[in-house]
C-alpha cells in the first residue's frame, strides 16, 4: 500500500531524521545520546523509508549492504580499541586529541568506538527489516 | 616501562619482556578479527575457509606465546581500558588459564582444517566460518577474563554463535537439538546472572580476585555457599553434570561434524574451567560442604554417563554420552581438592578436549565412507580404511584409560589422589567408570570396524563419491596429528604433568592470582 502523503513526509524526513541520528551521536560520551540510539535512529528512518517506497528503494538509498556496514562497524570499533596498544597502554584506553574542539567537545578513540557501533546497529537493524519484508 | 602502571609484577631480570597488554587480548582479538575478516569475503567460500585456517594459526602462535610469557613470568593481568584493578575488567592468565588457551587453538585449526572439506557451500554461505571464530572468541575470552560478568557475556557470546552454528542448514533434527539445547542454556544463564547479582549484593565486587578476598571475611557462612550452589548450577548446566546433563546427547549428534566436534571438545569443557575457576578461587570457605558435593555430583555423573552410552547404537549418541561421564572425572579433582587432584582435573580437561575432539572428527570421516552414524549399518572398516581404524583406536583406548596412552595417566593421577585423600569410594567408582568406557569403546570398534560388512544389505549410502586429494588431506591431517599428540602425551607424560602440577598449584593457593590481579590497586 503506497500513500502519497507518507512518501511526500519522508522525503522531508529522512534528511531530519539521520541529522539528529549524527546529533545524537556526537552528544553521546557526556550526555544522553551515543553510538546505540544514533543507529537506531538512522535504522528507523530508513526502515520509514522503506515503507514508504518499498525495500527496494530504500537499499538504493542506504548505497551499501547492511552485512558490510555491520562489518565495517565491527572493524572500526576494533581499531579503536587497538590504537591505545600503540601507545603501550591497556586495550580499550581512551586517547584523547588534547583541546577543545568546537561543536562537540573532544575528539577520541571512544567517539571512534561510537561510530562503530553506530554503523553495526544500523547494518543490522537495516538487516533484520530487509530479511522480514522478504518474507 | 609503562607497564609499571598497568598493575603488573616487574621482573628486572626480563629486559626485553614481552607487551602483555597486546599478548593478553591477542587471543580474543584474532578470532574476532578473523571472523570480522571472513564476513567481508562472504561471497568467496575458497577464500573464506583460507582466512579461517590462518586465523587459527595466528591463535594458535599467539597463545603459545602467552603460555610461554605465563610459565616464565608468572600470573599475568591486564586490565581494559586502564581502569584500576577491581573496577575494571580485568583480564588475567595464569598456567591453567593459558593452558587452555593454546588447547583452545590447537581444537580450533584442526576443526578449521577439517571444516574445509566437511561443511557444505550453503552452510558457509550462510557465516560458519564468522560464527566458529566468534565461538573461538567466547572461549577464550571466558579463559581469560578475571571479572564475573564479564564471564557471563563470553558465556553469551558462546551460546548465541553455538546456537547458530547448532541450527545453521535447518535440518528438521538439528533444529530440535538446538532448541533443547538453547532452553537449557538459557535456564543457566538466568542462574548465573542472578548469582553474580547477589554476589554484587553481597560483597559489592565482580572482580573474582577481589570477590575472593571479600567473601572470605562474610559473617554469614550459608550466604557463601548459597552463592556457591547457585554457580554450581549454572556451571553445573554448561559443563553437563548429573542430574543437568541430558541436554547435551540430545543436541551434540545433530549438526555436522565439523560443530559437534568443536562443541565436544571445548564447550562443555568451559563450563568445567569456570567451575575449578569459581571452587578454587570464590568458594573455598566451606570446603566440607561446597566440595563435597561437587564429589557426590562427580561419581553420579560418570556412572549415568557410561550406562547413558550404554544403550546407544548411534556413533555420535555413545561419544556424547560419554562426554557426560567425562565430566564426572573432571570434577572428582576438584572434589577432592588436593593440590594432586587438581593437577589430575587439569590433566584429564587437557588429554580430554584432544581425545574427544579426535574421536568425533573420526565419526565424520567413518560417515563421509559410509553415509551413517548407525553402528548395525557399519561394518568392515577394519579392512576398507585400515590407517583411519588405528586413528580411531588411539583416542578410544586413550579415553578409556589403556596405558600408555594420555587417558591413563590422567585416570591414575586422579586415582592416586583420591587413595591420598582416603576418598576409596570415588576411587571404586572411578575405576568401574573406566572399564565401562572401555566396554562402549570395543562396542564401537567391533561393530564398525572389526565386524563383517554385510554385503548387498541395502543400497549404496548416499554421497560416497571419489574421494578428491584435497579432501582426503583436509580429513586426515587433523585426526592424525591430534591422535599423534595423544600418542606423545602419553609416552612423554613429563611436560604435561609439569603444567598441569604448576596449575594446580597456582589454583590450590590463590594468593599468587589475588595479588597479580589487584597489583595495583590504589
Amino acid at each position: 500500500m503506497r500513500s502519497v502523503i507518507l512518501s511526500a513526509a519522508t522525503r522531508l524526513l529522512l534528511p531530519l531524521i539521520l541529522l539528529l541520528s549524527l546529533f545524537l551521536l556526537l552528544r553521546g560520551h557526556n550526555e544522553a545520546g551515543g553510538g546505540f540510539v544514533g543507529g537506531l535512529v538512522a535504522a528507523a528512518g530508513f526502515v520509514l523509508h522503506g515503507i514508504a517506497h518499498g525495500i527496494e528503494a530504500s537499499r538504493r538509498v542506504l548505497l551499501v549492504e547492511p552485512r558490510i556496514l555491520l562489518g565495517t562497524g565491527l572493524l572500526v570499533a576494533v581499531v579503536s580499541g587497538l590504537l591505545p596498544l600503540l601507545s603501550r597502554k591497556p586495550f580499550l584506553t581512551g586517547l584523547w586529541i588534547p583541546g577543545d574542539v568546537a561543536v562537540i567537545g573532544g575528539l577520541g578513540t571512544p567517539m571512534l568506538f561510537d561510530v562503530g557501533v553506530y554503523l553495526v546497529v544500523l547494518g543490522v537493524v537495516t538487516m533484520v527489516v530487509d530479511t522480514l519484508a522478504e518474507e | 616501562m609503562i607497564w609499571m602502571r598497568c598493575g603488573q609484577p616487574i621482573n628486572g631480570s626480563m629486559p626485553e619482556r614481552p607487551d602483555m597488554n597486546t599478548l593478553l587480548v591477542l587471543p580474543i582479538l584474532i578470532p574476532f578479527s578473523t571472523g570480522l575478516v571472513a564476513l567481508f569475503f562472504w561471497r568467496q567460500p575458497r577464500l573464506q575457509g583460507a582466512i579461517s585456517v590462518g586465523g587459527c594459526v595466528a591463535l594458535l602462535i599467539s597463545s603459545l606465546f602467552l603460555f610461554a610469557s605465563v610459565w616464565q613470568g608468572g600470573i599475568q593481568a591486564v586490565t581494559m581500558g586502564d581502569w584500576p584493578a577491581p573496577f575494571g575488567i580485568a583480564l588475567v592468565a595464569d598456567v591453567f588459564a593459558s593452558m587452555m588457551v593454546v588447547l583452545a587453538g590447537i581444537t580450533g585449526l584442526a576443526v578449521a582444517v577439517y571444516a574445509l572439506a566437511n561443511i557444505d557451500a550453503q552452510r558457509r554461505a550462510f557465516g560458519y566460518h564468522t560464527f566458529f571464530h566468534i565461538l573461538l572468541m567466547g572461549v577464550c575470552g571466558a579463559f581469560l577474563t578475571g571479572d564475573v560478568f564479564n564471564l557471563y557475556v563470553w558465556f553469551e557470546v558462546m551460546l548465541i554463535a553455538s546456537f547458530v552454528l547448532l541450527a545453521l542448514g535447518g535440518v528438521a533434527s538439528q533444529l530440535e537439538g538446538a532448541v533443547k539445547y538453547v532452553t537449557l542454556n538459557l535456564i543457566s544463564s538466568a542462574f548465573f546472572l542472578a548469582a553474580a547479582g547477589i554476589l554484587y549484593g553481597t560483597v559489592g565486587t565482580l572482580n573474582m580476585a577481589d570477590a575472593s578476598l571479600r567473601l572470605q571475611t562474610l559473617q554469614n557462612p550459608w550466604v557463601s555457599n548459597l552463592l556457591a550452589m547457585l554457580f554450581l548450577v549454572a556451571f553445573g548446566i554448561k559443563a553437563a553434570i548429573f542430574p543437568l546433563f541430558f541436554w547435551l546427547p540430545a543436541s551434540y549428534h545433530t549438526p555436522p561434524v565439523a560443530v559437534s566436534a568443536v562443541f565436544a571438545g571445548l564447550l562443555t569443557k568451559v563450563g568445567v574451567y569456570a567451575l575449578v575457576r569459581v571452587f578454587t578461587l570464590m568458594f573455598t570457605s566451606d570446603v566440607g560442604f561446597t566440595h563435597a558435593v561437587i564429589l557426590v555430583l562427580a561419581g553420579t555423573t560418570m556412572i549415568s554417563g557410561v550406562f547413558g552410552a550404554m544403550v546407544q547404537k548411534d556413533f555420535r549418541r555413545i561419544l556424547s554420552f560419554h562426554i557426560v561421564s567425562q565430566i564426572g572425572y573432571m570434577i572428582m579433582g576438584l572434589g577432592m581438592f588436593t593440590p594432586l587432584a587438581l593437577a589430575g582435573s587439569v590433566f584429564y580437561i587437557a588429554h580430554h578436549i584432544l581425545v574427544k575432539t579426535n574421536l568425533f572428527l573420526v565419526s565424520g570421516v567413518v560417515h563421509r565412507l559410509r553415509g551413517t552414524f548407525e553402528l548395525s549399518s557399519l561394518g568392515g572398516l577394519y579392512r576398507s580404511a585400515p590407517l583411519l581404524s588405528v586413528v580411531f583406536l588411539i583416542p578410544a583406548l586413550s579415553l578409556a584409560g589403556i596405558p600408555p596412552l594420555s587417558g591413563f595417566w590422567a585416570k591414575f593421577v586422579l586415582v592416586q589422589a583420591g587413595i591420598n585423600a582416603g576418598g576409596y569410594t570415588i576411587v571404586a567408582v572411578a575405576l568401574v567408570g573406566g572399564i565401562l568406557t572401555l566396554f562402549s569403546m570395543t562396542k564401537i570398534w567391533g561393530e564398525a570396524f572389526w565386524k563383517k560388512e554385510e554385503s548387498g544389505g541395502g543400497p549404496e549410502p548416499p554421497g560416497v563419491e571419489v574421494w578428491t586429494a584435497g579432501e582426503r588431506v583436509a580429513y586426515y591431517v587433523p585426526i592424525i596429528v591430534l591422535a599423534a599428540l595423544t600418542v606423545s602425551i602419553g609416552l612423554t607424560v613429563a611436560p604435561l604433568m609439569d603444567v598441569a602440577l604448576r596449575a594446580a598449584a597456582q589454583l590450590a593457593d590463590p594468593a599468587a592470582y589475588v595479588a597479580a590481579v589487584l597489583a595495583g590497586r590504589p
